[in-house]
């Protein structure tokens, strides 16, 4: 199932030709709804609800009369929430798998998120993000493109962005998670840690100007010995300092030439997409 | 006669709660206080089990609900609500939307700035609009095709 598939919304109907749900019997309802992954609309005259779209519907409500016909909507299903009806959680199941909705909770919903406020486009999480969760637009600006293939509980681009600027809404601790960059997260030795040590090499004036000169340069003046003394330094450092990156994820940090590639075909992408001549080409 | 801005601003907000389910990060007790309070006051809202996966999908009841006038989030940080949108397609007005932190605020607090009618703007300045960032471009009909609800 595709992370772009529309999933069920249910509504808890409380209006005219149904009742209204005692505090409990609602509180029961939307908690058992949203443990099972279910979205909630409890809508009411009071104020207002965000209002319907292409999206499938199940209406659950206490009925003064009979459940409401489903048909001839395709995509929009009534339920009792009387004492013989199924529980809501268990409707809306139902309700999901005939709408061949996606499946709530099948992935745990992990990946970077860019404050574009702060981001300066500086390509380090696209050159260090091992699983393709970056790309570029036709603008040639970073953007998060496969957010399903993050690593989970991996924060380890959010510690090479220089100006703090990826969050991990569900991460432990600021400013990943989402609170205020202060001058000191700035500062702090674990938000400054430099792609381009790590690495070795020049990887910015690579990925900025892709240009050959900058190819040649980082692929003939390094030497590799002293690149990789220095990395394995830097990796050294790096495990001391975030506990949190999975091993395997430190392990197996992109060489050089990984980088230039991965630039290579981001930029390929843009290329396709704005319809002009990629880089270097 | 007023503007539109104006009579946006001066209409109830709509609520939203973040149920955070598939991460640890909201204490539990302040999530089960917060919910109950909000079913107990028969308010209609909207309640998503997890923002982040609404996000990752662009899901459109992100842009319901960012398109839908003035709104009170109860969820987390507000640098992180506000991209969430902005990253789900649906860029929040900063000037309408009041987010209110489950991480760190005690429960008691969320439930009185929640239900309160004063709406409190704290989206963090800068910009705001999905279209600023790349990609992220809104469909212009996406939001108005949207139809009336079927039972509000």
């Amino acid at each position: 199932m595709a992370l772009t598939d529309i999933p069920l919304r249910v509504v808890l109907y409380e209006g005219a030709g149904a009742a209204e749900l005692p505090a409990s019997d609602r509180l029961q309802a939307v908690r058992d709804l949203l443990e099972r992954g279910f979205g909630v609309t409890r809508a009411g005259s009071e104020r207002p609800v965000a209002p319907a779209d292409g999206s499938p519907v199940l209406v659950l409500g206490r009925w003064d009369g009979p459940v409401p016909e489903s048909e001839p909507a395709p995509k929009l299903r009534w339920g009792g929430l009387s004492g013989g009806s199924a529980s809501a959680a268990d409707q809306a199941e139902a309700a999901c798998a005939a709408f061949s909705a996606p499946a709530p909770g099948a992935w745990k919903p992990w990946f970077p998120v860019i404050d574009y406020d702060r981001c300066t486009n500086c390509m380090q999480c696209l050159s260090f993000c091992l699983f393709g969760v970056y790309g570029v637009d036709a603008g040639k600006k970073i953007q998060v493109q496969n957010n399903d293939q993050c690593k989970t509980n991996c924060p380890a681009c959010s510690r090479v962005c220089p100006e703090a600027a990826i969050l991990f809404p569900k991460y432990k601790a600021g400013p990943i998670n989402g609170d205020v960059v202060q001058e000191s997260d700035l500062n702090r030795e674990k938000m400054k840690i430099d792609i381009s040590a790590l690495l070795g090499g020049d990887v910015y004036s690579l990925l900025r100007t892709r240009s050959d000169r900058a190819k040649s340069r980082f692929s003939k003046e390094r030497d590799s010995d002293k690149a990789l003394a220095e990395r394995q330094k830097c990796l050294t450092k790096l495990a001391a300092i975030t506990a949190d990156i999975p091993p395997e994820v430190l392990m197996s940090l992109p060489s050089p030439e990984e980088i230039a590639r991965k630039a290579e075909a981001a930029a390929a992408r843009a290329a396709q997409l704005t319809g002009s001549p990629a880089p270097g080409a | 006669m007023s503007s539109p801005a104006s009579e946006v601003k001066s209409s109830p907000p709509a609520l939203l709660y973040c149920h955070c389910k598939y991460a640890q990060v909201v204490p539990p007790e302040v999530k089960a206080e917060v919910l109950e309070r909000l079913c107990q006051s028969a308010l209609p809202f909207e309640a998503v089990p997890d923002l982040c996966e609404l996000s990752a999908r662009r899901d459109p009841a992100l842009r319901r609900i960012a398109g839908a006038g003035p709104v009170k989030i109860a969820a987390c940080f507000p640098r992180a609500v506000k991209w969430l949108f902005a990253a789900g397609g649906a860029p929040l007005a900063a000037d309408t939307t009041e987010v209110i932190n489950m991480r760190v605020q005690p429960a008691a607090e969320v439930v009185a700035s929640l239900l309160s009618e004063e709406l409190k703007a704290n989206l963090p300045a800068g910009k705001a609009v999905a279209s600023d960032a790349p990609g992220q471009s809104v469909p212009p009909d996406s939001a108005d095709s949207a139809a009336s609800a079927p039972v509000s």
